[in-house]
């Protein structure tokens, strides 16, 4: 047995690749089993865990048709919800009406990117459920967003309010220090997790300048989809 | 029917045996003697990151101790075959994908868990524990001494980690293994789930193992 401080004995080149790519070609056999065979698991949790979101965001809904956003600002829709940014959920009632849309949105957060998915309702022009998807913020300070009721009571009803043409969203949503909310599309923040909670203020408001107009423009197929 | 006191006497020769036997010497040096937390202090990251809840150091103990006993095994197995030259690359090598093996595992089991423990699975890869016993014992040793030196150390490990997260878990939330122990009105200690509660209870725990080992004689 050799100690760690010996010389070792002389061998050659050939051996030392030789093993090495050896014990590399073991490695990446067992790497590719794995993910070939928990692949399907994965897929699977990863879109039970969306569908439970967007039953959560859209309350009332008992069936969802899935849109992509397309670069012209028109949606689409698609059969099968492959993973993609640009997706939007609508979700309809048991009469067929829309009962809302899901838009999953992301942004940094204080320890890294924070992705969540909210409801828009485009009739009452409201917020109407939010969730985190992602997050790795502070234990017991910013993973507060995801569970402090008061934090979460503003999105029961948040709502965006939008220019006469609906063209454009006239308040963007900003988050301000707990306690002083005093507009409707401010969030009311948390004390101990204020960059977290004004990460979620950021997110919202981009996705909402973005997305909002988009679903009244295409409003009607929306609505006309559910009848069919 | 055979006499009682001979089969006294007989398990416990089994026992006495038992308790002297290598493997077991391997076995429990990890547990106790040789604790890699608590005598040892080794790998700290994720002793003191992911204790935030008795769940998590189970999750994590038991993640650590998969990838130290296959990747013992196969160093032991390979020991022959790999030359001391290029032992450290192909150690990280074979450690790495029991990582990325287990990383599949948690996302398959549980998308709550794997959020929960985010990186730090990853990071089980540079856990000086898992490296250190390949190094020092399964590229010296059989693979049957391997297997035990890889339990007793990952065992240790579990150990260790869940001591830490109950006790974060009950000061920190009220709770253990998501249960709540205290009534309501218990205001929760936050700072025993941040990383400053994870010093805290380190050195607590420090303190206990090393006061009863000194003390365990005068008990």
């Amino acid at each position: 047995m050799n100690s760690a401080t010996s010389t070792p004995p002389r061998i050659g080149s050939g051996r030392m690749i030789t093993a090495m790519t050896a014990t590399g070609a073991l490695c990446a056999l067992f790497i590719v089993l794995a993910y070939q065979g928990t692949l399907p698991r994965i897929e699977y949790l990863k879109a039970k865990a969306l569908e439970k979101a967007i039953v959560e965001v859209i309350p009332g809904m008992t069936s969802q048709k899935v849109f992509r956003l397309q670069p012209d600002g028109t949606l689409q829709e698609v059969q099968e919800a492959a993973k993609d940014a640009s997706l939007v959920y609508a979700g309809y009632d048991l009469k067929g009406n829309l009962a809302g849309v899901a838009i999953e949105a992301s942004g940094m957060g204080f320890a890294d990117v924070i992705r969540i998915i909210y409801g828009y309702n485009p009739a009452t022009e409201q917020i109407i459920g939010f969730r985190v998807l992602e997050s790795k913020e502070t234990p017991g300070l910013g993973d507060k967003i995801e569970k402090d009721p008061a934090f979460l009571e503003n999105f029961k009803t948040l709502p965006i309010v939008l220019s006469a043409d609906k063209s454009r969203v006239q308040h963007r949503i900003v988050a301000v220090k707990h306690g002083k909310k005093e507009k409707a599309w401010e969030l009311d923040g948390i004390t101990g997790a204020t960059i977290s909670s004004r990460a979620v203020g950021n997110i919202l408001g981009t996705s909402t300048e973005h997305i909002v107009p988009v679903l009244h423009k295409n409003l009607p197929l929306l609505e006309n989809l559910a009848k069919q | 029917m055979s006499n009682p006191i001979s089969q006294g006497q007989n398990n416990k020769g089994f026992w006495s045996a038992l308790a002297q036997s290598q493997s077991t010497n391997e076995f429990l040096k990890g547990l106790w003697k040789e604790n890699p937390v608590f005598v040892q202090v080794l790998g700290m990251c994720p002793t003191l990151a992911v204790t935030n809840s008795a769940r998590n150091g189970l999750a994590m103990g038991l993640a650590t101790t998969f990838v130290l006993l296959m990747s013992n095994t196969l160093v032991s197995l390979l020991r022959k075959v790999i030359p001391r030259q290029v032992r450290i690359a192909s150690y990280i090598l074979i450690i790495a994908t029991f990582v990325t093996l287990v990383d599949y595992a948690i996302q398959a089991i549980s998308m709550e868990l794997s959020k929960a423990l985010g990186a730090f699975i990853s990071l089980i890869v540079v856990n000086c524990v898992i490296l250190g016993r390949a190094e020092a014992f399964a590229s010296k040793n059989t693979v049957g001494r391997s297997i035990m030196d890889a339990l007793g150390m990952g065992f240790g490990f579990v150990m260790a980690l869940l001591a830490l997260g109950s006790v974060r878990e009950l000061l920190g939330y009220g709770s253990i293994f998501g249960l709540l122990v205290f009534p309501p009105v218990y205001q929760e200690w936050v700072i025993m789930i941040l990383p400053a509660g994870g010093f805290f209870t380190l050195a607590l725990w420090l303190f206990v193992f090393n006061w009863y080992k000194t003390h365990k004689k005068a008990l």
